[in-house]
Order: structure tokens, then C-alpha cells, then sequence
């Protein structure tokens, strides 16, 4: 579904990504981790065409990125913190959206039931709190059912049964064979939904590979402790 | 077609929001309280252009700077649809010009027609329209070249400063050092070089008080009252409007958000 060849990209004298190669496919839900500034956010935003790569190449369903926008068709995206226009009503987000996509998606409204999105319908997005906000953005996210969904820390700022919601949902989705990448500095959550874990340290992928397969590899029997253990390897690999 | 369906969004946003509505109603109270106490039309119309050309620039271009530092999360939401780079530009730009120019005109045209207009009063507002438009692009570019908003808005605060205030001291400083060459052509071509300058003229001389500038101003009003000056002045007043906004779009299709 994804696959990524020797992307580079630097900001400046800040070489954001130093050389990453990922294939990712379907049935999945992969977790990008790792700290600040270690590459996470621009390897996703590469994908999605955000940020233009140096050197490298990105293939969205055998469709190379290169400018193009029509490979975004088969994906859908939740960004961390809440993107619409503060004075449109939340019906017009979902309006806008529909519109945009065109009308030969099917949309799954499932969320939006859940979510109770329509309750909100006649509130502008200005006057909803930050936690409304994201039951909006991740109803969106879901709603043309695309085969690949991205979502940057999904249940931040969610209650804790809106975060389950969603939480199922991913899982579902999973189920019908789509490619679910998030990213999220909640282990527990990730240790719940992900079944590969994707480390990434100073532009480089650290770590690729299954969870089970972290386990195994350091020894841990949690997600929590295994991810203590990558850092320390990495860190003594470093001084050496 | 994908551009008209954002720009309908757009405008919904900007159209509702607080700023648009308070710049149209304050246009209005100043327009309609200088008309309603000079009693005479012709002359508000010369009160109104300093001011038009003072606070248009102004507005528009901070205006302008802080709606694209906060749209930047949702053009990023919109660039992560199979939606091309220039459609969003187009449309954010266009709803917002659009929408500041619609609360321009009916705050300053809506009360010089209910006294019946006067001459010179199409000039203003059409100029207006010009400098929002103009302003609102070089709002984009200011927020396109730089990332950050502080230095965005700084960027864009010098180019009114320099368009509406240093200007018109270098133009005087020129015409001081090389006063004893004739400088009606070199006015000409020196006032299309700015944007706010050119209305200002085209108003001016519009309004018959040409004279009050003596033989430079028999000089521009002979050029600017011919076709030919009208075509000029138009063709730079467009010209000032597109190639900032090209130049935006350019640095936009590259720019990593």
C-alpha cells in the first residue's frame, strides 16, 4: 500500500529524514513512535505531500508521489489538533468535505453516529470545546472510507468514551483489510491498537517490526518497558 | 471547479467573521459621518480617499497575513485531499479579497449613493477594490516567505509603512535633488511604482483638483485624463494586484508545511 525509498529531507542545516525505506500493507495499524523531532511528522507529511522530500521516492498504492494529488483519493487524515475554520457550522465541515471528495464516495457515517456529531450540527466549529473539536476532525478522517488512514495522536484530548469509539474503529477498519498508521506518545494506547511498531530516532527508522518481535527481541513483556529498552540501546550504542 | 467549491466555504468563514463585519461597519460610521457633516458630497469624497488609502492598505494586509497563518492547519487538512496546491490558493485568496472587498464597498459606497453619489465616487471605490486586492496579495506573499507569524506580520506591517509613509519621502527627496530637471514624465513613471500613489492620482485628477499641483498636475492630468493614462493606471493597478499574487502562488507550490 506504502512504500518509501531512501527519503531524504533536510530543513535548513536539519537533516529531518536521512535516508528512510518502509513498505507498509494492508490489514495493518502501524504506530510511528519515537521523541521530538526524531522524523515522525515529516516522513507522514512526505506521504501526504506536505512537505516535498529531497531525494527519494513514495509509492501510494503503486502510485508514485510526485505532485500529483490524485493518490490522496485513497486516504484520509486526522491532524493532531483541530484544522477547521473557526466560523463554520459543523454540518458545513461535513458538507465541505463531501463536496471536496466528490460523490462517488461511499461515506461511512458510523462515527458520526457514535460521536453524536449531529448533535453539534448548527454550532460553529469557534464555539465547540478542543475535545469536540477532535470528535469532528476524527468523524472526518472516517468518512470516505479510504484504504489508508492516517491520524496524528487520534485520542488526544478525547473523553474517555469517545476514545474508545474511536479506538474501536481503527480496529474495524483494520479488520476490513486497511492500512491504519498513527502516531502517539501514549504506549498504552498503541499497545492496544498497533501490531507494528515503527521506531524512529534522528531521521532513521530505529526499530521496524511486529510487537511481538520487540518483545522478543528486548526481552520486555510490555510495550512500555520495551520501548525504555530500545532508548537505552540506542543511547549506548551512541557513546560507543 | 474544485476552487469555486472551497472558495464557498471560504467565504462563509470569512463573511462571519468578526473583523469583516466591524471593518464594514466602522467604513460605514466614517463615511456617513463625514458626509452627513460636510453636507457636500464632492469634497467628503477627498476626505474619504485619505482614508481609503490609509486604512484599505492597512487592513487588508493585516488582515490578510493573520487568516493565512490561521488557515495554515486547515489548508494542510485540504492539501491532505486529492485537491491541487493552486485550487486552494486560489480559493483562499479569492474568498478573502472577495469578502473585504465586498465590506469596503458597502461601507464606503453605501452611504455616499444614499447622497446621491458625486463625482469621483466611482474612482474611490473602484480604487478601494484595487487595493484590497493588491494589499490581500502582498499579505499572502508576506505569510508564504516567512514561517513564522510574528515575522510574517512584521514583514507585512513594513510593506504598508514603506507603500503608504517612506515612499512619498524618497518620491520628495527625488524631486528635491533633481529639481532643476523637468520631472513630469519621471511622476508618471515613479507613481506607478506604487500602488497606493497611483489611486491617490487617479482619484485626485478625477475630482478636478488637479490644479492645486500646478504644472506637474496639468502634466498628469492631461496623461491620466487621456485614454491612454486611464489604460496605464488600470493596467499598473492590475499588474501591482497579479504579479504579487503569482509570486505567492509560486513560493506556495513549493512550500513545505
Amino acid at each position: 500500500m506504502i512504500r518509501i525509498e531512501n527519503l531524504k529531507k533536510k530543513f535548513d542545516k536539519n537533516e529531518a529524514l536521512k535516508g528512510v525505506s518502509l513498505t507498509l500493507g494492508e490489514s495493518t495499524v502501524a504506530a510511528v513512535m519515537g521523541p521530538n523531532g526524531s522524523g515522525k511528522t515529516t516522513m507522514l507529511k512526505c506521504i501526504l505531500g506536505l512537505v516535498k522530500a529531497d531525494s527519494g521516492d513514495i509509492y501510494v498504492n503503486d502510485c508514485h508521489v510526485n505532485g500529483e494529488c490524485e493518490y490522496r483519493k485513497h486516504i484520509g487524515y486526522m491532524p493532531q489538533y483541530s484544522c477547521f475554520p473557526e466560523n463554520l457550522k459543523v454540518k458545513e465541515v461535513m458538507a465541505m468535505i463531501k463536496d471536496i471528495r466528490g460523490n462517488h464516495c461511499v461515506y461511512d457515517e458510523e462515527l458520526i453516529e457514535k460521536l453524536k456529531i449531529s448533535e453539534m450540527n448548527d454550532k460553529q466549529i469557534g464555539q465547540l470545546s478542543g475535545g469536540m473539536k477532535q470528535r469532528v476532525s476524527s468523524a472526518a478522517a472516517f468518512l470516505f472510507g479510504g484504504d489508508i488512514i492516517i491520524l496524528d495522536e487520534p485520542t488526544a484530548g478525547l473523553d474517555p468514551v469517545s476514545s474508545e469509539i474511536v479506538k474501536n474503529k481503527i480496529l474495524e477498519e483494520k479488520k476490513k483489510g486497511k492500512l491504519i498508521i498513527i502516531t502517539s506518545h501514549i504506549v498504552s494506547e498503541v499497545e492496544a491498537m498497533a501490531d507494528r511498531i515503527i521506531y524512529m530516532l534522528e531521521g532513521k527508522i530505529y526499530f521496524d517490526n511486529t510487537k511481538d518481535e520487540l518483545y522478543n527481541s528486548t526481552g520486555k513483556a510490555n510495550l512500555n518497558q520495551a520501548i525504555a529498552s530500545l532508548i537505552e540501546t540506542a543511547e549506548s550504542e551512541e557513546k560507543q | 471547479m474544485t476552487t469555486l467549491k472551497i472558495l464557498k466555504y471560504v467565504l462563509y468563514d470569512v463573511l462571519r467573521s468578526k473583523m469583516i463585519i466591524i471593518y464594514t461597519l466602522l467604513l460605514f460610521a466614517i463615511s456617513f459621518g463625514i458626509i452627513y457633516t460636510g453636507k457636500d458630497v464632492s469634497k467628503a469624497v477627498i476626505s474619504l480617499l485619505n482614508i481609503v488609502l490609509l486604512v484599505v492598505p492597512l487592513v487588508s494586509i493585516i488582515f490578510g497575513t493573520i487568516h493565512f497563518y490561521n488557515s495554515k492547519e486547515f489548508m494542510e487538512m485540504l492539501l491532505a485531499m486529492p485537491v491541487k496546491r493552486k485550487n486552494i490558493f486560489w480559493a483562499e485568496y479569492a474568498g478573502l479579497s472577495i469578502a473585504l472587498a465586498v465590506g469596503f464597498a458597502i461601507g464606503t459606497g453605501l452611504p455616499l449613493l444614499m447622497y446621491g453619489g458625486a463625482s469621483g465616487s466611482f474612482y474611490l471605490i473602484l480604487s478601494g477594490i484595487f487595493l484590497t486586492f493588491i494589499f490581500t496579495a502582498l499579505a499572502f506573499l508576506a505569510s508564504v516567505v516567512n514561517k513564522d507569524k510574528a515575522k510574517g506580520i512584521g514583514f507585512s506591517l513594513v510593506i504598508w509603512f514603506y507603500m503608504s509613509v517612506i515612499f512619498d519621502a524618497l518620491v520628495l527627496v527625488l524631486y528635491f535633488v533633481f529639481s532643476s530637471y523637468p520631472l513630469e514624465k519621471a511622476t508618471i513613471i515613479v507613481s506607478a511604482l506604487n500602488p497606493v500613489d497611483l489611486a491617490r492620482i487617479l482619484i485626485l485628477l478625477k475630482l478636478d483638483v488637479s490644479a492645486l499641483m500646478g504644472y506637474t498636475g496639468a502634466t498628469l492630468q492631461h496623461f491620466f485624463g487621456s485614454a491612454f493614462g486611464m489604460l496605464f493606471s488600470m493596467g499598473f493597478l492590475l499588474l501591482w494586484a497579479v504579479m504579487p499574487t503569482l509570486l505567492a502562488l509560486r513560493v506556495f507550490n513549493r512550500k513545505n508545511f
